[in-house]
């Protein structure tokens, strides 16, 4: 029997939602009622929108509590711990549990349930058993049949088959070789590497222990965003804990397979989520990419044969060797096998992370998990944001569109590393494409030409139209400088840049029509393009916009009506988001 | 907070960072990474004496240095704010957000520094907690959900 236990979920964003609050609070509850109960912390199981999530263990069953505040902990310890009753208003509903079960977690199987700062925790879920499974019975050539067999492919973004890189890797001749985790997740939208590195590092040093074994290599470097402190923090336990237990340093399971693991922080460029940038990077230099081949198989970091893949992809790899390819390609389609997690974020009910079957369509990601669009159902489904800054937005019209990568590649956006931010009518197509451009823009390298210049000249372009300054042409001229970027541009930051642009014209060119042509936007959100107006049936002189508004363009005594002015008005919305009676509206300014 | 490399404690502890590093390849970045940590920024002195101390032109070093978000040219306030302008915090009002923040800090605009050295204001691309957006990290600490009106309270807690 389990001892009772309370678990408090201390993920970035558990923490964010005031999680070490309700953590010491629980914590001074339980030594002031002197309680024989043990308070753990674990990482995110996903939840995000229900954060602080706090799970109660007794020998009667589990219990979570959702959305705990630290006023919520005397109750929770006087009425279910001493009392033995459960406050069922606080928990989470049938509604949040069926989301959990239509999920397959894989790359997720531990987060959310075991503390990430504990080894024992670790392994008795079966962790590093793998490891020693490989290093007991298996030959490295094994090792990466079964990788190809299971069907994995790089999750990372390319969906390179992930057996067949390391199959180039253990061929590769080399004195020396080395293994990679590139865990510098810069796609803006996606953080499902950020949670299983906080919420289960152990897996992933066994992914790369298993895939060093594989290659043969015995150096590994986990390179890591520095944006992403709490994460750095656990694997620097975990390496530690990994290092005493034996799994990391010489002889490891009593064979002559040894691993050195180092962590290197990158120092903030997206472009070295690219595999060439990132080993420029790790060698102290500019992170810009190179022509390709060689491939990093055959000359890598310092010229050695080295093999780099993303943190999701790693996380499966100790499920695959415990379960059996079989068992991982039994999932997913025919060309996608496996898993995949989502972040689901923006204008989103439930947002947070999901492991779904690939194949699963989008509809079911984001209406039957996701739980559709947030709030009061004012508001309608317009467009899903797939794949980043290097992807593309998908119209309501291909909803069911079933999530692999090449049914993905098809709509014109990508997998990616699975970032989905869900869009409703109150969000601008054209001003998407203008932040994504304003984004690659910035991070370009500025090796390529049409990269450095082209993605500039493609922002100024948007930055007109959204400013209602378009021209006749511009969305011709926007089309002639995608084609030549993508056709001329060394890596893939280069080459994918222009989705974002590609995706809107395809499924929203009316949007950008109304901006050229009628000085419109559809969507009232580009503020050159909109102004404020007050309804005079619904004011009724309460002020509050008044006190809210910046610049006093908002004037009018109490219970009279208020009245704007334009001329004053800086657009900044901030009444619209104080007046209860929805009396200020955006409407079109010219 | 000027220039506090001439302060010999520090002197020292460039001194030891460099020698960690010396002879070692790829230690530049870190080299970097951790005297930032002791300045809080790259000063020109320091990064000639970075130089100097791994045996690399200047001109290398100022191009690594310059080429990553992370590094710094001009002395930074005691809290840095990271508003965050990810795709999520984007249409969910991070412009709203950082814009009543550049009002709160007396017209602070993103890059700058207030006046009594208390606050840096900076826009950053992702922070990776999406699903809170929008989302503002101050030093260490992440505050997700944000409206305007919460803006204040939680520079609150700074000031």
């Amino acid at each position: 029997m389990q001892k009772a236990r309370i678990i408090v979920g201390l993920g970035s964003c558990g923490i964010a939602s005031g999680g070490k609050k309700v953590y010491e609070q629980l914590q001074q509850g339980i030594v002031s009622r002197g309680l024989d109960l043990a308070i753990e912390e674990t990482g995110c199981i996903g939840m995000c929108y229900n954060e602080v999530l706090v799970d109660v263990i007794l020998p009667a069953g589990k219990t979570t509590y959702k959305q705990v505040i630290p006023e919520m902990a005397d109750r929770i310890l006087d009425e279910h711990i001493v009392e033995g009753r459960i406050i069922s208003e606080w928990t989470i509903t049938q509604e949040d549990e069926v989301c959990l079960d239509r999920q397959q977690r894989i790359v997720l199987r531990n987060c959310g349930k075991i503390s990430p700062e504990s080894i024992d925790e670790y392994m008795e879920q079966g962790g590093y058993r793998a490891i020693e499974k490989v290093i007991k019975g298996m030959s490295p050539e094994m090792v990466v049949d079964e990788i190809t067999l299971s069907g994995l492919r790089g999750r990372g973004g390319a969906g390179f088959p992930t057996g067949v890189k390391w199959g180039f890797a253990n061929k590769s001749i080399g004195d020396k070789k080395y293994f990679i985790c590139n865990a510098d997740e810069g796609d803006p939208g996606a953080f499902m590497d950020r949670s299983v590195l906080e919420g289960d590092p152990h897996s992933i040093i066994e992914g790369m222990l298993i895939g060093g074994y594989a290659i043969g290599a015995n150096h590994g470097y986990i390179y890591v965003r520095a944006e992403y402190p709490l994460a750095i923090k656990r694997l620097k336990i975990a390496i530690e804990q990994a290092r005493t237990h034996g799994f990391i340093g010489q002889g490891i399971c009593g064979s002559d397979f040894s691993f050195e693991l180092e962590i290197k922080e990158g120092a903030g460029a997206f472009v070295c989520g690219e595999e060439t940038a990132l080993i420029a990077s790790i060698e102290g230099s500019r992170g810009m990419p190179r022509l390709r081949p060689p491939f990093p198989a055959i000359s890598g970091l310092y010229g050695k044969p080295t093999n780099i893949n993303n943190v999701e992809t790693l996380a499966n790899i100790p499920w695959i060797i415990l379960n059996g390819a079989d068992g991982y390609a039994s999932f997913g389609t025919e060309k996608s096998k496996g898993t995949k997690v989502f972040a689901l974020a923006g204008k989103i009910q439930r947002g947070g992370l999901v492991e779904v079957p690939m194949g699963m369509s989008l509809r079911e990601v984001i209406f039957d998990i996701g739980g559709g669009i947030a709030g009061t159902g004012k508001h309608e489904f317009k467009a899903v944001q797939l794949g980043g800054p290097s992807g593309g937005c998908i119209p309501s019209s291909l909803l069911d569109t079933p999530v692999d990568y090449d049914s993905i590649n098809q709509t014109g956006a990508i997998m990616g590393s699975g970032g989905m931010v869900v869009m409703d009518n109150t969000t601008c197509m054209v001003d998407i494409a203008r932040f994504f451009l304003n984004f690659t823009q910035n991070e370009s390298c500025g090796k390529c030409t049409f990269c450095r210049i082209g993605t500039r000249r493609m922002l100024e372009i948007l930055e007109r139209i959204v400013a209602g300054n378009g021209l006749e042409g511009d969305i011709e001229l926007l089309e002639d400088l995608a084609q030549n970027i993508r056709r001329t541009s060394l890596c893939g930051l280069g080459q994918t840049a222009p989705n974002p642009v590609l995706t809107t014209l395809k499924y929203f060119k009316s949007e950008y029509e109304s901006h050229i042509k009628q000085r419109r936007c559809p969507a009232k959100a580009c503020k050159e393009l909109i102004s404020f107006a007050i309804i005079d049936e619904r004011c009724k002189g309460c002020g509050l916009c008044i006190k809210v508004c910046p610049c006093g363009a908002i004037t009018g005594e109490k219970k009279k009506l208020h009245v704007l002015d334009v001329d004053k008005c800086v657009r900044c919305g901030q009444c619209v988001a104080k007046c209860k009676l929805e009396a200020i509206i955006k409407v079109d300014r010219w | 907070m000027g220039c506090r490399c001439s302060d010999s404690f520090n002197r020292n502890r460039l001194s030891a960072i460099l020698s960690e590093y010396q002879g070692k390849s790829g230690g530049l970045i870190p080299v970097l990474q951790k005297a930032q940590n002791v300045y809080g920024y790259l000063s020109e002195d320091v990064m000639l004496k970075i130089a100097d101390g791994l045996e690399i032109k200047p001109s290398v070093v100022y191009g690594v240095a310059t080429f990553y978000t992370q590094f710094r040219f001009s002395p930074v306030g005691e809290h840095i704010i990271r508003a965050c302008h990810g795709t999520a915090c984007h249409v969910s009002g991070a412009e709203n957000i950082t814009r009543v923040m550049t009002d709160k800090l007396g017209g602070l605009e993103p890059g700058g520094t207030t006046a009594d050295m208390k606050f840096t204001l900076d826009k950053v691309a992702c922070l990776g907690c999406c699903s809170l957006a929008p989302v503002v990290m101050i030093d260490n600490d992440v505050y997700g959900r944000l409206n305007e009106a919460r803006v204040e309270e939680i520079l609150a807690l700074y000031r």
